[in-house]
């Protein structure tokens, strides 16, 4: 187990490390460099030379990645010279909100799609487990903006008993006590996210009840619901939740979308009006912020595989 | 995005192929599930409607015609005509097209160049290996639709840089999958035999390991197709779709949703179902197909 641990932690390293060079890159990617990006379109050739000599982008590439990986590791995530403010404190002002509106849905998603993906493999190739794949076809193949758009018709302007739009409070507690605000936001990205886990979780039980230790419960005189709650949901739900690391970044484009439909004022919202006013520290902050997530999320959930098969480790 | 994921052994179709070859089996399970066929059909419906529709049902798709602005549905305009006049319709097919186009340029792009990167690395092994595939890693711990923000910041998006960027992003799973099976297939004797007659390392990439792939890779290529048509539908939500008088019915959805409140349904519920069912469509497809190339699957 810890040459297990070591060799993915090394992994991760390394990808934590390649994430910062491919943001790198895409900083120096931006048309007249960063000069440019932060001093406007119409800036004299002295004034980017003097503010290239200012940040060091004079300096050779090699310095100016270490620079800024330093400052990186310090928690500088650059500045957002539009909205007079460091990148850092933008996105804590943030990141709670989107921490909520992900939370809630994926929590909301996994109670609903765990029960469908076990109905669905118990009755396999009947009524409802063709009824629960056409829905997950469905909620699949629809873009987030248009389910977000047809709920809004249904839900505030057909029957209006729900608000159409986000809390719009800076305030964490404040948005909070406004539940019927976020059920709509919550449904959309959580619709998608069933969608995706219940079909991985119909295939996962269909897999394990075929396994030997599933006669053997059954042979010992385990009841039907015994073994499928004892046996097969345990085991089935290891790879659901190795699934869960992986997708993260999925889960933040919904969230992004999610929030530009409802007008919600998250970590989405901020890179996309970054995107559009080309704010470009707060574009790369939220990446390099989102990229780290991604990578710590995908090696707990391998640790946590590990940990619970044994299989794997020795793989 | 993830496509949607393996249905176990769910290839409950009877073996009446018998000793036919390999690919006429494969073949004939395909048109004995009765989903594929309903989805390949409704493909194929799309595709008639966007390219031979044009033919039949005459539109102006380039002058406006203000007066004759968001019109309701009505036997002149069976769709209805949108803010500036456009009929309805005729843009339906127009901007699935472009939708149609985009997505098979980017899902054929990234699956070519994620089969080769994957087989490259498979092939290879040992740090070969693991350099190309942390930089899949990394790259897929950075949200597509960051990335693809990022980059169409920086470039006003037109057709070709479009398929570009979609693919830039979508060519990680493929190259995952393809590096798998190379690990696989490098130690099978015919691999090794081409390289003891002397044939090189790319021959045996190119010539027998790529297309050995091939199953996997023509799966993964129709999911895809899906997940390409709702990035783009999704980058056109986000502004950076590609600029009029050109159309897509992701561009002609998040328009038609500024109309929301206004009651104009045409606008709104025409391009957001031809997405949905087109999804669908290359979604059962690529199910099926997976079903009949994986021997393993099959019943016995």
């Amino acid at each position: 187990m810890t040459g297990f641990i070591a060799r993915r932690l090394a992994q991760s390293i390394v990808v934590v490390l390649l994430v910062t060079v491919i943001v790198f890159i895409l900083l120096h990617l931006l048309p007249g460099g960063p000069a440019r990006a932060q001093l406007g379109p119409r800036v004299t050739a002295v004034a980017i030379a003097n503010f290239n000599h200012e940040m060091g982008y004079d300096r050779s590439v090699p310095v100016q990645y270490w620079t800024w990986l330093t400052q990186l590791a310090t928690g500088n995530l650059g500045f957002s010279v539009k909205l007079n403010q460091s990148v850092l404190s933008l996105i804590g002002e943030r990141l709670p909100k989107t921490l909520i509106l992900t939370i809630l849905s994926t929590v909301f998603a996994l109670i609903v799609a765990i029960p469908l993906g076990v109905v669905q493999a118990v009755r396999r190739n009947r009524a409802a487990d063709y009824a629960i794949t056409f829905w997950a076809f469905v909620f699949y193949a629809t873009p987030p903006f248009f389910l977000g758009v047809v709920l809004i018709v249904v839900f505030s302007v057909y029957l209006p008993i729900l608000p159409a739009e986000a809390p719009q409070s800076s305030s964490l507690g404040v948005i909070l006590l406004q539940p019927a605000g976020l059920i709509l936001p919550v449904l959309t990205l959580g619709l998608l996210t069933i969608a995706q886990f219940s079909r991985y979780m119909r295939s996962s039980v269909i897999e394990n009840l075929a396994e030997d230790y599933v006669r053997t419960a059954r042979a010992k005189g385990a009841g039907e619901r015994t073994v499928l709650v004892r046996h097969v949901l345990r085991n089935s739900l290891i790879p659901v939740a190795t699934l869960l690391g992986l997708s993260l970044p999925a889960i933040f484009s919904g969230a992004l979308i999610t929030e530009a439909v409802f007008n919600f004022p998250g970590m989405g919202d901020l890179f996309w009006t970054a995107a559009q006013t080309q704010d470009y520290p707060i574009m790369l902050g939220i990446t390099v912020l989102v990229g780290l997530a991604t990578v710590i999320g995908s090696l707990l959930a391998d640790l946590a595989y590990a940990a619970l098969d044994p299989r794997v480790r020795f793989a | 995005m993830t496509a949607i994921p393996a249905d176990g052994d769910d290839a409950a179709l009877p073996d009446s192929a018998g000793a036919r070859g390999g690919l006429g089996r494969a073949l004939s399970e395909f048109l004995e599930n009765r989903l594929a066929v309903v989805g390949l059909g409704t493909v194929v419906l799309f595709i008639l409607f966007c390219y031979l529709g044009p033919l039949v049902y005459h539109t102006d798709q380039t002058h406006l015609e203000l007066s004759d602005a968001t019109l309701a549905p009505s036997l002149a305009h069976p769709l209805g005509t949108n803010e500036v006049g456009y009929d309805q319709l005729g843009r339906l097919m127009v901007g699935g097209q472009s939708s149609l186009e985009v997505g098979i340029a980017a899902a054929l792009l990234a699956t070519a160049f994620g089969t080769l990167w994957g087989a490259v690395a498979g092939y290879a092994g040992g740090f070969v290996d693991a350099a190309m595939m942390r930089v899949v890693d990394a790259l897929l711990a950075v949200p597509a639709l960051f990335l693809l923000l990022f980059l169409s910041s920086i470039a006003r998006p037109n057709v070709g840089l479009l398929i570009l960027v979609i693919a830039l992003i979508s060519w990680l799973g493929p190259a995952r999958l393809v590096r798998g099976e190379a690990l696989t297939l490098r130690t099978r004797d015919y691999v090794r035999s081409v390289r003891l007659m002397g044939g090189g390392p790319m021959r045996a990439v190119l010539r027998h390991i790529a297309p050995n792939a091939v199953g996997t890779v023509v799966v993964n290529a129709t999911f895809q197709v899906a997940d390409a048509i709702l990035t783009v539908a999704a980058l056109s939500f986000l502004g950076l779709g590609i600029p009029p008088p050109a159309a897509n019915w992701g561009d002609m959805l998040s328009n038609g949703i500024n109309y929301t409140y206004n009651g104009y349904w045409w606008l709104i519920y025409p391009p957001g179902l031809a997405i949905v069912l087109v999804v669908v469509a290359f979604n059962l497809v690529g199910d099926a197909l997976r079903d009949s190339f994986d021997v393993r699957l099959r019943r016995r």
